[in-house]
């Protein structure tokens, strides 16, 4: 697909910049509201076009280990899920941590805890980025708010999920995922060459050549000491990215009294209680976390020094509230306001809570 | 300008595709649009919902809780969304089914008796081009020429011998509704 | 673990005028095994490098270990390996397999992982008729975690959890996971082979071959048992352990081919096998 004005749901953007990203292969498991996403790749068939792989696991669990083991031969390799299905996928996100392989894994997220709803919600924060399995690890975490950055950010994924060998997780909600907006495609990328694929992965175990010896992909490590070096190397990998890979976006900052800090679709429903804010004198602004992990704790902190109060909006009991008062270091009055569950907050309620939890 | 509406009815009258074809109309205007549904068990035979924005601006927020504009094809949507019309906002619904009259006094209200119109001539399957026609008429806000933009990319190209159909009951919805109050 | 420098241990070997009877494959590394004397693993290991080596696809082989007392199976053979979760290894190679389908590829896995946790992959793997080549070791027992009761321990076998025997009542019957997966067409050649003395060690290496040489073929799953001791798990010497092996297991599990070709093999009667199989009730 060439580049082409479209309209288009969240979960068929990132089905198409699977496709247009050259992704080797996708292995998932249906789950609303995220199923749109196989089954666009289904009815594109990129296998015949592009040579993709695409295959329906019979768990989400098998999913995630596939992501591993197509991953492991250096190729691109991609999974998607929503909150319950990801959750199933926790073993196998450590492992490909562990293991360091790149990947890409798209959370849809919807209302919890157990089966939940099927409603948008933003309560799996803590299970991206604080570490949803066992061990030290973390899954580079960006959070699109519209269905351009579902697209978008799927090319973004890949450039650092091989820069770092290490999987990155795109959370995104229900609300994001089932609503059709504008969206730009891009310019198809070639899968890559066979050369490409050894110059990109020359860790890859896709059969060991003469001249080198056999690739080893795995996690386990008996010496105590030995895995604590590796623990070390995996700290400093995510320290990079702290200070390299961190996103956010600003608006109305410069002259604000009071910011809401938000990410994904909560962040677009601030926004406009941002403006019903601004109509009646109230001088709000946004501070949009695009990634979750790295949290941009310098520049948040920065921002927040100038304003009087934050009002963190999320759909979930209070999550990424935690990360905002670590970056202000608590210097500024910070609050939560979400509703969750599934229920999706209305632009008025966020205005409401903060003229009553904040301006009061 | 920007017009937020919802469309809301039962599963099966067509309010989702009603709402994509909108908005994909807006999208060949070069308008900013976005299209957000209810979904789950409700689309299966129950109540369904979508909200569409149209805008010259950059949309904030898919999600809204007051609308311009509410179309409403059953009781059940319009006890839900009469209060979320906006002051001197608009209100259309078709009287099929309807036994609570809406009673906002601070907006305009008008009826489509799509339904009815539909199945006399046996065109149920457009019926909410029907209802559509008549929302366009008091909001013109995506010219003739990119609606038919927006039937060929909303619908599949072997249905496209259907688009002249589905004009023409976009023309008889304009000529359909009928004020029972303004403002 | 410390390697010995096997090249110049066998110059000096020679030199004392020793003769060579047999080299070990270069597919083998020649790391130190970590399994217990006596056990199959290591030679299931040979069989297995030895195929790899004579068909000449070091080069295009990617294995897959398991959880299990395999687990370190990657230090062993000198191809590309991966190491999976307990029991996700039949997923891991799908995908190995799908993604690169010019590669040789296996998983290398005992009962508690193919034939508990990873049933499910492993069924769906076969179901799909994933062209991939499946061995599983069953030795009736976790030999790793100390000799737990795994999915094919027999009915009145004592393990750490059974140390009264198992009992159908309380743990249900031994799973015979090989004649399971004969049942579905996406299996393509189904054995069950052993490697207690030559012989039997001479039919799983052909045994092996073939389900390596099936990858070829594109016509579905190969899966290899080998029934195995476990002489420490099993509290017995490795004499002592065959001896028992062929007593209680082979009843249990009948070594031989049972669907080749895609075809059930001659002679055996699946039905009989899963359903009516008699059950050896150890004393």
């Amino acid at each position: 697909m060439a580049r082409e004005l479209k309209l288009m749901k969240g979960n068929e953007a990132i089905a198409q910049a699977m496709i247009a990203s050259g992704t080797d292969g996708y292995f998932g498991y249906p789950i609303t509201p995220q199923s749109e996403v196989m089954e666009t790749l289904m009815a594109e068939k990129p296998w015949e076009t592009t040579g993709m792989v695409v295959l329906q696991a019979e768990s989400e669990v098998s999913s995630i280990n596939m992501v591993y083991g197509g991953a492991a031969t250096g190729k691109k390799v991609a999974t998607s899920s929503s909150s319950p299905g990801i959750s199933l996928m926790q073993e196998g996100l450590t492992y490909l941590a562990g293991a360091e392989i790149p990947c890409v894994i798209v959370n849809v997220m919807r209302g919890g805890p157990g089966l939940g709803t099927i409603q948008p919600s933003q309560s799996d924060y803590f299970q991206s980025v604080k570490g949803g399995g066992h061990g030290d690890y973390q899954l580079y975490t960006l959070a699109p708010a519209s269905v351009q950055e579902m697209y978008d950010f799927v090319f973004d994924a890949w450039d650092i999920a091989f820069k770092y060998r290490n999987p990155v997780l795109i959370l995104s909600d229900g609300a994001i995922g089932q609503c059709m907006e504008k969206l730009y495609t891009r310019d198809n990328i070639a899968r890559w060459t066979e050369e490409e694929r050894r110059k990109n992965a020359p860790w890859g175990t896709f059969g060991k050549p003469a001249d080198r010896g056999h690739n080893i992909i795995t996690s386990l490590e008996l010496e105590s000491a030995r895995q604590e070096v590796f623990n070390h190397k995996l700290q400093a990998k995510y320290a990079e990215m702290k200070e390299k890979e961190v996103r956010f976006e600003t608006i109305n900052c410069e002259d604000a009294d009071y910011i809401f800090v938000a990410y994904g679709s909560s962040s677009r429903i601030a926004m406009k209680a941002m403006q019903m804010a601004r109509e009646k004198g109230i001088k709000v602004g946004l501070f949009r976390l695009i990634t979750l992990f790295p949290f941009p704790t310098k520049q948040l902190a920065e921002v927040a020094k100038r304003v009087k109060g934050i009002l963190c909006v999320e759909m979930s009991a209070g999550q990424m509230i935690e990360d905002v008062k670590l970056a202000t270091e608590c210097n500024v009055k910070t609050e939560h306001f979400g509703r969750f569950g599934g229920i999706i907050p209305t632009p008025t309620e966020v205005l409401e809570a903060l003229e009553n939890k904040i301006i009061k | 300008m920007t017009e937020e509406i919802i469309i809301a009815g039962f599963g099966g009258q067509g309010v989702l595709s009603m709402g994509k074809i909108l908005a994909y109309s807006g999208v060949m205007q070069n308008k900013e649009v976005s299209w957000m549904p209810s979904y789950g068990p409700e689309m299966r035979g129950g109540t369904a919902n979508v909200s569409v924005i149209i805008s010259d601006e950059r949309i904030s927020s898919p999600i809204i809780n007051q609308f311009d504009t509410a179309i409403i094809l059953n009781q059940q949507s319009l006890d839900k969304f009469e209060a979320s019309v906006k002051p001197g906002g608009l209100l259309i619904y078709d009287p099929n089914g309807i036994t609570h009259e809406p009673t906002r006094k601070d907006i305009n209200i008008y009826k489509i008796a799509a339904t009815a119109k539909a199945q006399e001539l046996g065109i149920s399957k457009v019926f909410n081009m029907v209802v559509l026609g008549g929302f366009l008429k008091l909001k013109p806000i995506v010219d003739k020429q990119y609606i038919h933009e927006g039937l060929e990319h909303s619908l599949p190209q072997r249905h496209w011998n259907l688009i002249p159909q589905n004009e023409e009951a976009i023309e008889i919805g304009k000529g359909l509704i009928e004020a029972v109050q303004t403002l | 673990m410390a390697n010995i420098d096997i090249e110049a241990r066998k110059q000096e070997l020679l030199k004392e005028g020793y003769t060579e009877v047999y080299t070990k494959t270069k597919v083998l590394t020649d790391a130190v095994m970590h399994y217990c004397p006596g056990c199959g693993h290591g030679t299931t290991h040979r069989l297995i490098a030895e195929v790899i080596d004579e068909m000449g696809i070091q080069d295009k082989t990617v294995g897959v270990s398991p959880v299990g007392c395999s687990v370190l199976a990657y230090n062993y053979f000198d191809v590309d390996f991966q190491e999976a979760a307990h029991g996700r290894a039949p997923a891991v190679a799908t995908a190995v397999k799908r993604l690169n389908p010019e590669c040789y590829v296996f998983t290398y896995q005992g009962d508690g992982d193919l034939a508990a946790i990873g049933t499910a992959e492993t069924i769906h793997a076969a179901n799909r008729g994933e062209n991939i080549t499946m061995i599983f070791v069953n030795n009736g027992i976790y030999g790793m975690t100390g000799g737990q009761m795994a999915p094919t321990t027999l009915v009145g076998m004592r393990s750490a959890t059974t140390p009264y025997g198992r009992r159908v009542d309380l743990n249900g019957y031994p799973l015979r996971m090989t004649e399971l997966l004969a049942t579905l067409p996406g299996t393509y050649y189904v054995t069950r082979q052993s490697v207690q003395n030559p012989g039997a060690v001479r039919k799983a290496k052909a045994a092996i071959r073939k389900a390596f040489e099936n990858q070829k073929l594109g016509k579905g799953l190969s899966f290899v048992e080998i029934l195995s001791n476990c002489n420490s798990g099993w509290k017995m010497t490795p004499v002592a352990a065959n001896k028992w092996m062929e007593d209680n297991m082979m009843p249990n599990y009948p070594v031989g081919d049972i669907k080749v070709d895609g075809k059930i093999a001659e002679g055996i009667d699946v039905n009989r096998l899963v359903l009516d199989h008699p059950l050896t009730v150890m004393q």
